[in-house]
């Protein structure tokens, strides 16, 4: 910190007096730094190493980078499945992958994660079934995946719910004697719901081991985020819940995996919950419905295309020796296979069985979901009989 | 034998049930040192350490979504919402998560959550403090509801609700807290899902459910007097309804009065009204007829009388029953 002349004449007359030590700022390691963290340029050249986010070792980020690729090959696959009727509805994740990978690399397989309906290619990095990833937006089902076999909640499509429950998973957690960490995926927009407050504010009360990943993408399908807060950033809001928050470039893997490997270490140590921004970007429309054009120019998009994160990182991987010109399309290859493989997987049409509307209800099905489930099987039995007459 | 409160009973069922699963919590606003405003948690947490019963931050939809995530953990979490309509900033939680979990998953989650409301009025209480919410809930599939209007009741319901494998919106009538029985505990009463007749009668069946109850037996005290011999079903369990003793009963009696104290347009009074109608229509010597609260919203505490069912409104409808074989005057046009 410079001294200026003012904050010397301001000091001159303490020193008349028995100095009274200034109360230490109870915000101090709470506010995020004022600029994201960034490791590597936008080029991948790497920025000088800094003692509080050290680098992940670098077969974790190879790692990352195969995540990656895959990740957005998953990606590119799930928006054609859009294209040919395979799937409801997609909402893309195309240029966020260092956070959708950096969000489930930097767990455990025993913590859990709590991701939104955008979360598709994080839940398959994590190593879950893409068909079961896919199940609610193929719509055969609502969650396709067993969520306590998978330590991943179903994808929440409430804005912003899901970060209570985290904060009571966390805390439950701990209460048994486990050391569990919850991570909760959330966008810019959902930040504005009171259930992100709450959850925080929970998680800090109780001092639940607890990451809250922001992905700042910019955009709540067309409302800009200047619309959603007027904070300088949203790592801002962590400092009023007392809890510790950083902001990081989303479009650098390797910071990202920094700063939230440090907030998982911070939560599982039992410090409580801490808050992370990604300042990233949507490549793509919010989902294949929405028409982008109405609400953003294509020279913004252009322009973050020279911050695309996997190039930044194969550079990066490059220049370090840790990735050559076989190993990027050995992965490139794989990434190919598992999409075919969803491709062919996807293209069977599901079955689906009306009678099992009523299974799950309750675990005892009611008197009266007894008697519908026996309206719907008659139902069934006369539309079976009609074309076994045609 | 013992006399006890139904709020007493209510505290002896919370506390038996952390004595006997030490995954049960009871937590939110106020329930810790001071007990509850209702007293309902009253020495919980000197009991049982202020781990099993805490105060939480004052948010409901945090209070629920928290309830979500610890039952997820493997606990059986039992919260308190402070009063009805307080209840309502957890609404989002409780219709899109508590209530659909397990379906969402196929079964593979289950929230074994009681969320306890307080609810009803005839207790002076200022707005927001006196609302019926019970159809909100009634309306959600997956939710069970129930609410007791007998101090053993209170007592078995909740133990049951805190055992259930579903989550259960627990309905406390405020107004019958502080009224006395004759109860002996650890009392086990009929199960979810079943309707109890507290008065058999011949001439009409009366069903009603919580806070109605004592006003429906009080009514039928009175109708004796007219000559009427009237039978009263308390509902107990809204979700899962028993429609076997609610349609044997009017079958028996021929004629039908659903009384609530919530507002009645959608109720759930309406859903048994059409329910005993579609089932029991050849029985029936009358049209089923409603008493509830009039449509608006919870008046100011000088003016909840007028609102609230009270017997003599309980007769005059039993007196529209067509006894005398005529159609009802009231709904035939001018």
């Amino acid at each position: 910190m410079t001294t200026t002349p003012q904050a010397v004449r301001r000091a001159s007359p303490r020193t008349r007096r028995p100095a009274t030590p200034a109360a230490p700022d109870p915000s101090a390691g709470l506010l995020p730094h004022t600029e994201p963290v960034r490791l590597l340029d936008p080029d991948g050249t790497p920025l000088p190493a800094r003692d509080d986010y050290p680098e992940p070792p670098v077969e974790e980020l190879r790692e990352m980078y195969r995540r990656m690729v895959v990740g957005r090959r998953f990606d590119v696959q799930a928006t054609a499945l859009t294209k040919q009727g395979r799937l409801a509805v997609y909402p893309s994740s195309r240029g966020q992958e260092a956070c959708q990978v950096g969000g489930v690399l930097a767990l455990r397989d025993t913590d859990w994660v709590f991701p939104t309906y955008r979360e598709s290619m994080a839940l398959t990095a994590r190593g879950i079934d893409p068909v079961e990833v896919l199940t609610l937006l193929r719509g055969d089902w609502h969650c396709g995946y067993d969520p306590a076999a998978a330590h991943t909640a179903p994808q929440c499509t409430p804005l912003a719910t899901q970060c209570v429950h985290a904060a009571g998973l966390a805390y439950g957690e701990s209460y048994q004697g486990r050391d569990t960490v919850a991570l909760a995926f959330i966008g810019d927009g959902a930040t504005s719901e009171g259930d992100f407050h709450e959850g925080v504010n929970f998680a800090a009360v109780f001092k639940a081991p607890v990451v809250y990943f922001v992905q700042n993408n910019k955009y709540a399908i067309s409302v800009p985020l200047s619309r959603q807060t007027a904070a300088p950033s949203l790592a801002y809001k962590g400092v009023g819940y007392g809890v510790p928050s950083e902001q990081v470039d989303g479009n650098d893997p390797v910071a990202v995996l920094a700063v939230l490997t440090r907030a998982v270490a911070h939560a599982r140590a039992g410090q409580g919950p801490f808050l992370v921004e990604a300042h990233t970007y949507r490549m793509e429309p919010h989902t294949n419905a929405d028409d982008q054009t109405r609400y953003r120019d294509a020279e913004e998009v252009e322009a973050w295309r020279d911050r695309d994160p996997i190039a930044r990182l194969e550079a990066y991987l490059r220049n370090r020796g840790a990735l050559d010109d076989a190993a990027v399309a050995a992965i490139a290859e794989e990434a190919e296979a598992y999409a075919a493989a969803l491709r062919d997987r996807m293209n069977a049409q599901p079955a689906v069985d009306p009678l099992s509307l009523f299974d799950h209800v309750y675990a005892e099905p009611t008197p009266q979901l007894v008697e519908q489930r026996e309206q719907v099987r008659a139902e069934l039995a006369a539309a079976g009989d009609e074309e076994g007459d045609a | 034998m013992a006399t006890m409160t139904m709020a007493k009973a209510l505290n002896a069922a919370l506390a038996d049930a952390m004595l006997d699963d030490e995954r049960v919590v009871v937590f939110g606003e106020d329930v810790g040192q001071l007990g509850g405003v209702f007293r309902i948690t009253d020495g919980l947490q000197a009991r049982f350490g202020d781990k099993r019963c805490f105060d939480t931050p004052l948010a409901e939809a945090g209070i629920v979504g928290f309830a979500v995530g610890l039952a997820m953990s493997g606990l059986r979490p039992v919260v308190e919402m402070q009063f009805d309509a307080f209840a309502y900033p957890a609404f989002e939680q409780i219709a899109s998560h508590v209530a659909k979990l397990r379906n969402r998953t196929r079964g593979a989650l289950s929230v074994p959550i009681v969320i306890r409301v307080p609810y009803a009025g005839g207790i002076g209480g200022v707005e927001h403090h006196c609302d019926s919410s019970e159809a909100y809930y009634a309306h959600t599939p997956g939710l069970k509801v129930v609410t007791p209007a007998t101090v053993e009741d209170a007592y078995s319901l909740l133990r049951e609700a805190i055992d259930d494998p579903d989550p259960v919106v627990f309905m406390e009538p405020k107004k019958l807290y502080f009224a006395s029985a004759e109860a002996e505990l650890p009392a086990r009463t009929a199960p979810f899902g079943t309707a109890v007749v507290r008065r058999p009668g011949t001439d009409a069946t009366l069903v009603a459910y919580g806070p109605a109850v004592p006003v429906a037996l009080e009514a039928a005290e009175a109708a004796r007097e007219e000559g009427w011999d009237l039978e009263v079903v308390d509902v107990r369990s809204i979700v899962p309804f028993d429609d076997a003793t609610v349609t044997a009963s009017v079958r028996r009696t021929g004629r039908c009065v659903v009384i609530q104290e919530a507002q009645g347009f959608a109720g759930v009074g309406a859903e048994i009204a059409a329910r005993v109608q579609e089932r029991c229509f050849h029985a029936l010597h009358a049209p089923v007829l409603r008493v509830s609260g009039l449509d608006i919203p919870y008046p100011a505490p000088m003016l909840e009388h007028t609102h609230l069912p009270s017997v003599d409104r309980v007769l005059d409808t039993v007196a529209r029953l067509q006894w005398d074989d005529q159609p009802d005057t009231r709904w035939v046009a001018a």
